[in-house]
């Protein structure tokens, strides 16, 4: 009935059109998606960033056949997820949000099984298990049972269970919450040796420098206050830097007094009308050659004898544009002008600064 | 060495999977039941502590009728009684396996998706039989000794086992159905007036009307019954109701109805998770 399909060359390994779900029967409940669209080259790496109850996980989850959408459509490796999900399944690896592993066995057992489950001999399933213990330094527990593994050993042997068959297509949703910093470079790495592999990789994140470091292209979702599960913006990481505006001179001063005189150099430099907020001493205002206004701006600075505590270029970072985009959940997007509010919680960056 | 899955084409290869991956569910299975013995014991540490204390604590004041000794009552009794209570650890299992992603990891894969249900009902059953032969020893032990033959003793424990693969689907249904695994371990709510309120300990006769009522129509209280009866023991205080005059017909029907009602609606939730 399901004749074996020429492994199919389309251009794009991940593509969503205007998918649609809502949980529940309920009028109530908001839609959890609400027009996502995705189109991810194959080979690329995806990021998917949105806030918390932005429909990370159900985009995921619909692309990996595991949950029906109420309306758009998906295809997966050249195959509608809706109405082909075995091919679909014979080319994905999936990682959920939590780890999807067997507690009661060992980490060798579970993946002998998975293995056994993606239809590899015994043999072929004993060899696989081996060689993936090993890439994930699991080697040393792997005849121990999983209940005893700490959240990250879990992780990464969840993330080798996805691995099994080497994926034509990944899905990683949230890969390395709960990791220390070494093991985020193991996956980290992981992603890109498979990437260079020629894998297509889908994952979402919350640690936005990881979208930045991994992602060839990035999606962002809109924030579920308002619409939610939206795709709100779609290009590199650099694109959307930009979107933000490029290079700012960044000063703080050492007290109030020295605000006003701060503000005349760095407008004088950049040209126009600079940010400013009292609360934190900051000004700030964009450049265009980072290294000129920098050196112009320390110059005159220095000659005014203005008290600069910190003096920087700074390009925007991915949080400024996730903060600006999603409406800053966390934080609020830089206020217009000096307008400090009296609980200073006008921070105008993120801490990654 | 290659890590290629073989094509799965036709309609033999398809059941030739099918098979194939409910016997690795199966062995999963079988893995925690040989990691976990203490879970048996503790499994059947509840039927075991009552039918000892009913026999040796109430069992001389224990009048069942018939001049039948409340031990031969009781046994089968147990046996019954932990078969029905059996479907807990199915939806624990379920709940548990859902709680923590291995359902979606299973879905998410090329394997047949019918094995995740059928792995699941040819390991219970494997489960069942096992807590059956510790039961059974246990009660030669303490003097229990059947009658019926051994066609009557096979054709008992095979009630038995009939009851507990019908619970299956009520345990696959439950664990899919519950929150999480927690609400899972509330089903003792459920379980226990399930297999107490029948023929277990007390023959319907004796109780209350309305309760014994209950009691008699009580799927648990036909097997019972049937076992019974199959083991040799005297059919003691037996109401002369349809369905216990004919236990043996309800041990059977009981389990058919069940599956017949449960199997569908089980089959229908393991559906809805993609809802
Ligand atoms: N099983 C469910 N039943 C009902 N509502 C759900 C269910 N799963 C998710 N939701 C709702 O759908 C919306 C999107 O959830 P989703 O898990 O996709 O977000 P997310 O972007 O992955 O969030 P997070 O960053 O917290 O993981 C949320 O409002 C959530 O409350
Ligand atoms: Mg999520």
């Amino acid at each position: 009935m399901t004749p074996v399909q020429p492994a199919p060359t389309t251009r794009h390994a991940i593509r969503a059109e205007g998918l649609r779900k809502r949980y529940g029967s309920g009028k109530t409940d908001k839609p959890a998606l609400s027009g996502f669209d995705l189109a991810v080259p194959t080979g690329t790496v995806y990021g998917l960033l949105g806030p918390n109850g932005a429909g990370k996980t159900t985009a995921v989850r619909i692309l990996a056949t595991l949950l029906r959408a109420d309306g758009g459509r998906a295809e997966v490796g050249g195959h509608d997820v809706a109405t082909q999900p075995r091919q679909v399944r014979r080319q994905i690896g999936f990682a959920g949000q939590d780890a999807a592993v067997d507690e009661i066995l060992s980490g060798r057992q579970n993946l002998e099984m998975f293995g056994r489950l993606f239809h590899l001999g015994p043999r072929a399933a004993r060899h696989r298990a081996r060689e993936l213990l090993e890439q994930f330094r699991l080697t040393e527990a792997a005849d121990k049972v999983v209940s005893g593994y700490s959240g990250g050993m879990r992780r990464r042997l969840d993330l080798a269970a996805s691995l099994v068959l080497a994926p034509r297509v990944l899905f990683l949703d949230e890969p390395t919450t709960g990791l220390d910093p070494r093991a985020r470079n193991e996956v980290w790495d992981a992603v890109r040796r498979l990437a260079a592999d020629g894998t297509t990789v889908l994952l979402t994140t919350q640690y936005l420098d990881e979208a930045d470091q991994l992602s060839d292209r990035i999606a962002v979702l809109s924030a579920p206050p308002g619409e939610g599960g939206r795709t709100i913006a779609d290009d590199t990481p650099e694109g959307l830097k930009n979107l933000v505006g490029g290079d700012r001179v960044e000063v703080v001063v050492g007290g109030t007094e020295h605000l006003a005189a701060a503000r005349e150099v760095v407008a004088r430099v950049s040209g126009v009308t600079p940010e400013s907020d009292a609360a934190t001493l900051r000004i700030s205002a964009p450049v265009t050659d980072r290294v000129e206004a920098l050196t112009d701006v320390a110059r005159t600075l220095r000659d005014r004898a203005v008290d600069v505590v910190d003096l920087a270029v700074r390009r925007p970072t991915l949080d400024d544009v996730f903060l600006r985009l999603t409406g800053g959940t966390a934080a609020p997007v830089p206020a217009p002008a000096a307008e400090p509010a009296a609980t200073g919680n006008t921070a105008p960056e993120g801490a990654a600064a | 060495m290659s890590t290629t899955a073989l094509p799965a084409t036709g309609p033999e290869r398809r059941l030739y999977w099918a098979l194939t991956d409910c016997w690795t569910i199966v062995r999963r299975e079988l893995t925690h039941l040989a990691r976990q013995p203490s879970l048996i014991a503790w499994q059947l540490g509840f039927p075991i502590v009552s039918v000892l204390l009913f026999v040796y604590v109430f069992g001389s004041a224990m009048q069942v009728g018939g001049g039948a000794d409340y031990r031969d009552y009781a046994m089968p009794g147990m046996f019954a009684m932990t078969m029905a209570f059996g479907f807990m650890n199915t939806a624990m299992a379920v709940a548990v396996d859902k709680d923590r992603g291995v359902i979606d990891r299973f879905r998410s894969m090329p394997m047949a998706p019918s094995a995740v249900v059928t792995g699941r009902g040819v390991s219970d059953v494997l489960h069942a039989a096992l807590d059956l032969a510790v039961l059974a020893a246990i009660a030669l032990v303490i003097g229990w000794r059947p009658t019926g033959g051994l066609p009557g003793a096979v054709a008992a424990f095979a009630l038995l086992l009939l009851l507990r693969f019908a619970l299956i689907w009520v345990g696959v249904w439950l664990g899919l159905k519950v929150k999480n695994q927690e609400a899972a371990g509330n089903l003792f709510a459920v379980a226990f007036p399930f297999g107490m309120v029948s023929s277990v300990f007390t023959p319907p006769s004796l109780m209350p009307d309305w309760l014994g009522t209950i009691a008699m129509w009580n799927p648990v209280s036909a097997t019972a019954g049937a076992v019974r009866d199959l083991f040799g023991q005297p059919m003691a205080s037996v109401g002369d109701s349809f369905v216990e005059t004919h236990a043996h017909l309800m041990a059977v029907v009981w389990p058919l109805a069940i599956t017949a009602a449960f199997l569908p609606l089980a089959v229908r939730r393991f559906q809805r998770l993609s809802r």
